[in-house]
């Protein structure tokens, strides 16, 4: 077994918050760079712009999940990750379907585009991505779960869009495979504050915006070789395969 | 003034937690982050928001809050009248947006 340098929380130029650099074919070249191997693309409320980064990052040996950034009912980000074409389809349109009708204005909140490889535009997305899915996060969980995909509250130490903040503490009964805490914090903050999550799993990833902000929380993954079940098992902590935060 | 008297007054939907209806009510307080609401409720205080997640009553609970309103014709999930009912902390419903509610309730509150 050996550690993968892992980043699982990158927006690309599709989320409108998303900096205009952030094309799929940068994005790869940059993780190449910083020597990641694997990385999940997780645009807010979409997963349109895994496969073209998929597809880049197959020739330099980098793994890529599938993912989204979901915004639940109750505001709480999570991020959602999957391995195939068949579950990207299946998750992209539960979001489709449940998306509330707010039309993007590229003014306030920056565009919403999809480039190809080359880093043509193909299409400007219509609606705004970033707005609250129509339903709970016990619902999305339970989705997710039965696509297949692992499902992941995100930095939930962070006062706006996580469970802590809009839900006040983490249900009991909320199947999470792990929870993602910002760069902005420790482990021993997280214990402080909320002993009774001590014996989660966690992860820390980059949530980037920017190329200079991946990787810039680093993350290993301890596991035989860059797959998806080695993967789930690290996440999942079984068989010695591990999260190691640095 | 009693949570039976609020509902009967404002012409509230009682959704679940029939058996808290006697409980008092001290004043109220209003916000759709549980986490504020956690911090800052107090005793007593009826509570307008449109959040509809089980956590809902186990802050009530927690802050011993004497029902919840949900604004906009929000109604509860399952899970959260369970624990409504369990609780015994009404949750109640209007049609009315939160502005509208709270000026009601602050002015039924003030008498």
């Amino acid at each position: 077994m050996r550690s993968f340098s892992t980043d699982l929380h990158i927006h690309t130029v599709l989320s409108p918050c998303g900096d205009l650099s952030m094309s799929p074919s940068n994005i790869v070249e940059r993780a190449a760079a910083i020597g990641l191997e694997l990385i999940a693309i997780t645009d807010h409320n979409s997963t349109l712009h895994g496969p073209t980064v998929r597809k880049i990052a197959e020739e330099k040996g980098i793994m890529v999940l599938y993912g989204a950034e979901v915004t639940t009912k109750e505001d709480v980000h999570c991020l959602c990750l999957f391995e195939n074409e068949k579950q990207r389809i299946l998750i992209q349109n539960f979001l489709d379907e449940n998306r509330p009708e707010i039309k993007n204005n590229p003014d306030l909140f920056g565009h919403q585009v999809l480039v190809d490889e080359q880093e043509e535009i193909i299409e400007e997305v219509e609606p705004l991505l970033i707005s609250g899915i129509n339903a709970s996060i016990d619902e999305i969980e339970k989705i997710v779960h039965q696509i297949g995909g692992l499902f992941i509250p995100a930095h939930i130490d962070r006062p706006k869009y996580s469970i802590m903040s809009q839900l006040g503490f983490i249900p009991k009964d909320l199947k999470y495979d792990a929870l993602e805490i910002s760069k902005n914090t420790s482990m021993d903050t997280i214990f402080k504050n909320y002993s009774y999550i001590k014996n989660a799993r966690f992860i820390k990833s980059s949530d980037a915006h920017t190329l200079n902000q991946i990787g810039t929380s680093k993350m290993f993954l301890r596991m035989n070789n860059l797959s998806w079940n080695e993967f789930k098992m690290a996440i999942l902590g079984i068989e010695g395969r591990e999260i190691i935060l640095s | 003034m009693k949570v039976s008297e609020i509902v009967e007054e404002l012409n509230l939907e009682v959704y679940s937690g029939q058996n808290g209806l006697n409980r008092g009510v001290h004043g109220g307080y209003s916000s759709d982050l549980l986490s504020d609401v956690m911090g800052h409720a107090e005793f007593g205080d009826i509570w307008t928001t449109l959040q509809t997640h089980k956590n809902v009553i186990a802050i009530a609970s927690l802050k011993e809050l004497a029902a919840v309103i949900l604004v906009k014709g929000y109604k509860p999930e399952a899970d959260t009248i369970k624990q409504s009912n369990e609780e015994g902390i009404p949750i109640l419903g209007t049609s009315k947006e939160t502005f509208e509610i709270n000026g009601l309730l602050y002015n039924l509150l003030k008498k």
